[in-house]
């Protein structure tokens, strides 16, 4: 009698599936209760013009998607998220592998650097939006303090609309950078050192050891920073709050902190749940998109 | 010349020479790169000492002076909110909340992590895709349903109103980290178990979880500093003040003292020191946790 006929009599007796329906009732149903339910009745009640209370019986088809598009503060938001995610990837992530790049090797002070870019990261959002709050404060703060001890009088960055998104870039980077730095470094470090000795042998020079081995090599960590900094702008909101709370005059919203202000605070479920529902197609799309296409061999 | 020699010679001289030429005294590269870094590193700790020094100024001071260092340390301020009972509450409040919600995630995914990975059943593949949906879209999508959700059930204003949802949100990333951890144990493990008369539950709990610790504990950081830091599920499903955990707290006290940038820049100093103080006691777990987190999900 062999072990594989014990496993699969059981396996076929039902040993297995009674096994199944005590190990995964719990978080299955913990997940749909909390994660799945909620979707679906977003999509239901976006269909409405309802306030919380009572049933939603006020059905208005699809108005509340046609007045979201004509929001003006909702194309600003979304906008902004473009914008962000566009400096994520042309200013964090060439700055973090900038940094991993010289961290990577042990080297004098690198474990103490890497903690120290790493930290933001673990702060929360909320400490980090405050922060910076002050930081750009503009009669309190040390950032107008110094141009006014260089001559060039007070700043109020979170008083003008497009120095405020200039604030909300540089906390994100502040506090993001750290952490995909710390991603490319575990890329480099897997990288067979052979390639480059081999590369060197061949004559290629620095710039060429780094465009045509590391670049290739850390391609799929590169592809996995870029897909965590975009989810993440897509779900931006706890340091936009303590920040700019979305000002001035509504410049610095996004997606979420658009639905907060418009939807949650005002108890507008109806229109609050089509624009969940709209965040949740665009991060549903992109991320199916982007494994299919980007991320196929890993 | 020995840029040529080094090119021709085998990669073990190769390696030498490179090292003996980082190590020549003209060589400005590792000079370059520690201004490089201290100039990135102070730009990331600036921010942090201003908060915490600005809270031993005076309002006034802090105008007058917002670069220096204080004229005279104001021990007040910081004292005032030790000695508060706010404070402490919304450390424990938070601290309450992110235990329960790790207890919750991370056995009820090691559970399910189990089955995916060691049980065949009907259904796995569809259930499995089924769980992993979570990590495609944030908690803010469903956040007004959700509200709705948790006050039908009567557990608005509860701490188990915000840890079963968040519970809920962390199980995705769990149960993929942890199935795929499973499924790295050997089969002849269970096949051997199974012989010798030993259920698939105390297989699970004998011999699958004592194996996975490293995993588990990867899971329960991760889980922990999401939940530490969380801001927007109970900043929806909170309203009383006294439930707050310390990020609700800190931007409730912002609200109060607006005006006292001084007494805001302590709270804020005081409130993130426990998560400054446990990274730098526990930085390699916790850094190896989070990023071996992201990589392998």
């Amino acid at each position: 009698m062999t072990v594989t006929t014990i496993r699969d009599s059981r396996g076929a007796s039902g040993g297995m599936i009674a096994a199944a329906l005590i190990f995964l009732p719990p978080a299955l149903l913990l997940f749909t209760i909390f994660v799945i339910l909620p979707i679906g009745e977003a999509a239901w009640y976006s269909f409405y013009n309802w306030n919380g209370f009572n049933r939603p019986d006020n059905f208005i088809g699809l108005k509340n998607y046609i007045s979201l598009l004509d929001n003006p503060y909702f194309k600003k938001a979304v906008l902004n998220t473009l914008i962000i995610i566009a400096v994520s990837l042309t200013v964090q992530l060439p700055l973090a592998l900038a940094m991993a790049l010289l961290l990577a090797k042990r080297a004098f002070g690198a474990v103490a650097f890497r903690l120290i870019f790493f930290m933001p990261y673990i702060l929360a959002d909320v400490a980090a939006g405050l922060i910076f709050r002050f930081m750009f404060d503009g009669d309190y703060g040390p950032v107008s303090g110094l141009s006014q001890a260089l001559g060039f009088g007070p700043i109020y960055m979170l008083a003008s609309p497009s120095l405020a998104m200039v604030a909300l870039l540089v906390v994100i980077i502040w506090k993001y950078f750290g952490f995909h730095m710390m991603l490319f470094i575990a890329g480099l470090q897997g990288i067979d050192r052979s390639l480059y000795e081999a590369a060197e042998i061949d004559g290629a020079g620095a710039f060429q050891r780094f465009r045509f081995v590391t670049i290739p090599q850390l391609s799929s960590m590169i592809k996995l920073s870029v897909f965590f900094s975009v989810i993440g702008v897509f779900q931006l909101f706890d340091v936009v709050m303590p920040l700019t709370g979305g000002g001035p005059f509504n410049a610095t919203h996004t997606m979420v902190s658009f639905l907060y202000i418009f939807g949650i605070t005002r108890m507008r479920v109806g229109f609050g749940s089509s624009v969940g529902v709209v965040l949740f197609i665009i991060c549903v799309t992109f991320a199916f998109g982007y494994r299919r296409f980007l991320m196929r061999d890993e | 010349m020995s840029e040529q020699l080094a090119i021709a010679a085998p990669s073990g001289l190769a390696r030498a020479r490179r090292r003996s030429r980082e190590q020549k005294p003209f060589d400005l590269f590792p000079l370059f790169r520690l201004a490089v870094l201290l100039v990135v590193a102070s730009i990331v700790v600036v921010p942090l000492i201003a908060t915490a020094i600005g809270g031993f100024k005076e309002l006034g001071e802090l105008r007058a002076n917002p670069l220096g260092l204080p004229h005279e340390w104001q021990w007040a301020n910081y004292r005032e909110i030790l000695e508060s009972q706010r404070y402490w509450r919304v450390l424990g409040n938070s601290l309450l909340i992110a235990c329960l919600t790790v207890a919750i995630t991370v056995s009820l995914s090691a559970m399910a992590a189990f089955a995916f990975a060691q049980l065949k059943f009907f259904g796995r593949r569809f259930l499995f895709t089924y769980m992993t949906l979570g990590l495609m879209f944030p908690a803010a999508t469903a956040i007004l349903p959700l509200f709705i959700q948790v006050r039908d059930l009567g557990l608005l204003d509860t701490p188990w109103g915000v840890i079963l949802p968040q519970a809920a949100f962390y199980l995705a990333m769990a149960v993929l980290l942890l199935r795929n951890a499973f499924r790295e144990l050997p089969s002849e493990l269970l096949d051997a178990a199974l012989v010798d008369g030993c259920g698939y539950v105390r297989y699970f709990l004998y011999v699958t979880l004592p194996l996975s610790r490293p995993i588990l504990s990867t899971v329960a950081i991760i889980t922990f500093v999401h939940s530490w830091n969380s801001y927007l599920v109970p900043l929806i499903l909170l309203n009383t003040e006294t439930l707050y955990p310390w990020p609700l707290g800190l931007m409730a006290y912002q609200g109060e003292y607006m005006t006292d940038w001084q007494l805001v820049l302590a709270f804020v100093t005081l409130t993130i020191l426990p998560a400054i103080i446990v990274f730098v006691l526990a930085q390699r777990h916790i850094v190896a946790g989070l990023t071996a987190g992201a990589v392998k999900g």
